[in-house]
């Protein structure tokens, strides 16, 4: 690792503005829309403070996605997303040939051919005559960048987010150790394509699958898990600013308590959000077991976690009701 | 500071966690970057570039706090408020750390045993050599200066390889050598000598020796303790997991059930980890004419590179008959389990007990705790005498729809039969339809064909016999069964 000199960023005042301290990303993020937390803002105060890329690992729906978004809007930098799927290779990750573009340029390169070599009289002139040209044919001008060059060219930086990086082979994970090591990508036409300004790279991973030990050791680890009841009361609010705060208090409890059952999917703050827009759109203002009942689908998605938890729904809802939520 | 962070890594080593030296640089780094003046942020960072997954995070967090607690302790912030204190403690963040040790060593090493022999209220001649030992002992003894008393004991701690220690039962040893490194046998030799003066003033320094003894023992203990937390209790942990997945299953006692819990649950990640990886590697097939033309575009339609088509495996799919039999049920509890903990990677998975009527308990292992479904699944199937050929019949009979060619049968069990029909050719039936039939058995291979044991007589039919008696043998054979579908 000679990665001393990185230490020393070459970065725009916007983002020395959002980065000075851990509580200053924090703010940043707050800004956009997103309550973070310490483990949050300590992890993206490193990653652009020691250049490298945060892995977050997570359940799904406790917004390892968004927290992307909201840093590169707080940040004001393009936010340039790539999401992983079996089979994704570099043709849509990095780059690919623009092949037609390529065609094209054969047939008019056929054209004027001889007008290029009119005056060679032998082989051995005509080829040292085009070796004299540059080979446009594997040039930038075929080159169409994909999202991960992309966030390499973009000259004030970016935010690369790599979206469920478990969903995609194994050999895609080697194909991103070089961007994610040394912020470059090579590409064997033309050469080594470095970043001006590394991106922000953050990878997100719901772990149905064990990533590389390689993919690794290269990035920051962050685990996000499900918010107290604090915090996601606060994003709550912040997302449906207009629920009242007695229900509020009262759907967070249930949600938190739910979340101590023994149910195979558990609901997760993009849940709460939706049901609480359910129940905004409902025009309800407070809880009780019918309507719990009747609007259980946006919590649940699982048939069996719905008919497993039908017995102990009603004390749960009381519970939840009278406050003393979380120690049911 | 670079110097206890390096031992704090090593601790996470001896602790199983995989530090590379990368991340081990990134660690110094990060401490450069976040400084260590605020704890909590010291340890979040720490942890997102040390630890890699939640386990190792859990692991980090307990070791941090307990490397770390020392270091709250020590009076750090007087000395940095207080610049002129006392020149004997050395620099000023000598004391930070535990075991700030030899690097620093031979400068402050010198004006400590200066210091300290200053203190010291001894009254011996000089020309005595081990009066100075005794005097520095005697000194730390009286604990008058704590950070002195600590850093002596981090030394001596140091000086012996207290890091290396890896089991409770080791304290006392390395206590002793601590010891012995900060002179207590030159106090030994002088207590005898007062002990054998039967003066009473010799009797009541003797005594003040003993208590010395008794006083820098205590600490000497309490830091060992500490050490040990640090990086001997995981490897322990690390070490009695290891044994157990190699002891044979039916020597388990209860109390190792917990554990044994634990080694399963991390044996089905370990296979499913492997198994799913290797399950997303396509064979290759047909060759695709739509994706072959469009590559071939560039080349102006002379297909140069071929493009083909994939097909999938199979996925697994398991039917899994156990005996649950007196003899062999406490194999079965952890067959049992460990498929239980298989079932999100393979989904497919069709679970019959008998001892002599054949149960689909399948349902009782998706309901309840694996606990309670052993104890379930005993009370429904285990009663009578074991009776191979009538659970094979009802097999044969009831639910031979879900053996197809994907399915790999697995039949766990001793092979004993009492003396009834084995039905050998439904075993047959059972191997012709199905992709492998494989047959988990506790007993060991001497054993086969004695008494009332089929087992000879089943092996030829079989596609893979497993003398199975540990949980590790257990692994090896699941392993197996899944590799078939890679």
């Amino acid at each position: 690792m000679t990665s001393s000199p990185r230490l020393v960023s070459s970065t725009s005042p916007a983002d020395q503005l959002g980065f000075a301290s851990i509580d200053s990303v924090t703010a940043a993020l707050g800004s956009a829309g997103y309550i973070s937390t310490p483990s949050i803002s300590t992890a993206l105060y490193l990653a652009h403070h020691l250049r490298k890329p945060v892995l977050v690992e997570g359940p799904a729906g406790v917004g390892k996605t968004d927290m992307a978004v909201c840093i590169s809007k707080a940040l004001s930098y393009p936010l340039l997303r790539l999401q992983c799927y079996e089979g994704l290779d570099e043709s849509k990750a990095l780059y690919e040939w623009q092949y037609g573009k390529q065609l094209l340029y054969t047939q008019v390169l056929k054209d004027k051919i001889n007008h290029l070599i009119g005056d060679a009289d032998s082989i051995e002139a005509s080829l040292a005559k085009l070796s004299g040209f540059r080979d446009l044919f594997f040039s930038r001008e075929f080159l169409a960048p994909r999202p991960v060059l992309k966030a390499m060219e973009q000259e004030g930086g970016s935010v690369l987010l790599i979206d469920e990086i478990d969903k995609s082979d194994e050999a895609f994970e080697a194909l991103l150790l070089e961007v994610l090591a040394d912020y470059q990508v090579t590409i064997p036409e033309i050469g080594t394509i470095q970043a001006q300004i590394p991106p922000l790279v953050i990878l997100t991973s719901n772990n149905t699958r064990e990533l590389g030990d390689a993919l690794k050791r290269r990035c920051l680890h962050l685990h996000v898990g499900f918010p107290d009841a604090d915090r996601e009361q606060q994003i709550v609010r912040a997302r449906v600013p207009d629920i009242a705060q007695s229900l509020l208090k009262q759907m967070v409890d249930f949600v938190q308590s739910l979340r101590e059952q023994d149910i195979r999917k558990l609901p997760s703050i993009s849940e709460t959000v939706d049901w609480a827009r359910t129940l905004l759109l409902m025009h309800a203002e407070a809880l009780d077991p019918t309507l719990v009942r009747s609007t259980l689908s946006v919590l649940l998605k699982r048939q069996t976690d719905v008919l497993s938890l039908d017995g102990k729904l009603d004390s749960l809802t009381h519970a939840a009701m009278t406050g003393s939520g979380s120690a049911a | 500071m670079e110097r206890a962070l390096t031992r704090f890594i090593r601790a996470l080593r001896s602790a199983g966690a995989d530090v590379s030296s990368t991340e081990a640089i990134d660690a110094a780094r990060t401490v450069a970057l976040v400084g260590y003046a605020d704890r909590e942020v010291m340890k979040t960072s720490l942890s997102m570039v040390l630890a890699k997954s939640e386990e190792e995070k859990v692991l980090h967090d307990h070791l941090f706090d307990v490397f770390f607690k020392t270091v709250e302790a020590s009076p750090r912030r007087e000395q940095q408020e207080d610049p002129n204190a006392d020149s004997a403690e050395g620099e000023d963040n000598s004391n930070l750390m535990p075991g700030q040790g030899e690097s620093q060593g031979q400068g402050n090493d010198d004006s400590e045993s200066q210091a300290l022999s200053d203190n010291t209220p001894t009254d011996e001649a000089g020309g005595d050599p081990d009066a100075d030992q005794i005097g520095r002992f005697l000194a730390l003894a009286s604990n008058k200066n704590p950070a002195q008393v600590a850093m002596a004991l981090q030394k001596a701690a140091t000086a012996v390889g207290a890091d290396e220690i890896r089991f409770a039962s080791q304290t006392g040893y390395f206590v002793r050598r601590m010891l012995e490194q900060l002179g207590v046998e030159a106090l030994e030799r002088r207590l005898l000598e007062k002990l054998d003066d039967p003066s009473p003033s010799s009797q009541a320094q003797a005594q003040e020796l003993i208590d010395a003894r008794m006083a820098v023992q205590q600490q000497a203990r309490a830091h060992i303790r500490q050490r040990y937390e640090v990086f001997g209790r995981s490897a322990t942990e690390n070490f009695m997991n290891e044994t157990i997945a190699n002891r044979s299953i039916d020597q388990l006692e209860y109390r190792d059930l917990e554990r044994m819990k634990f080694i399963v649950a991390r044996m089905a990640k370990r296979l499913a980890v492997r198994h799913s990886r290797k399950r997303r590697m396509r064979n290759r097939g047909r060759l695709d004419i739509g994706r072959t033309l469009r590559a071939s575009a560039a080349n102006d339609w002379v297909p140069v590179d071929l493009v083909w088509r994939y097909k999938r495996k199979d996925r697994p799919k398991i039917v899994a008959i156990c005996d649950v039999s007196g003899s062999v049920a406490s194999y079965v509890r952890f067959l049992l389990l460990f498929l239980h903990t298989l079932r999100d990677e393979v989904s497919d998975v069709d679970t019959f007990a008998f001892s002599n009527k054949l149960h689909d308990v399948g349902d009782i292992l998706a309901r309840l705790s694996p606990e309670a479904a052993m104890d379930r699944i005993v009370d429904v199937a285990g009663s009578g005498s074991t009776d191979y050929g009538q659970a094979l019949a009802e097999l044969q009979e009831s639910y031979f729809d879900s053996i197809d060619r994907r399915t790999t049968v697995i039949i766990l069990g001793d092979g004993r039969s009492n003396h009834s029909d084995p039905r050998l050719d439904i075993v047959q039936e059972i191997a012709d339809r199905a992709k492998r039939l494989v047959w988990l058995c506790p007993e060991p291979p001497m054993r086969w064909g004695t008494g009332d044991s089929c087992m000879l007589r089943y092996e030829p039919l079989i596609t893979k016999l497993y003398h199975c008696a540990t949980a590790a043998d257990l692994e090896r054979a699941v392993d197996d069964v899944m590799l078939a579908y890679d």
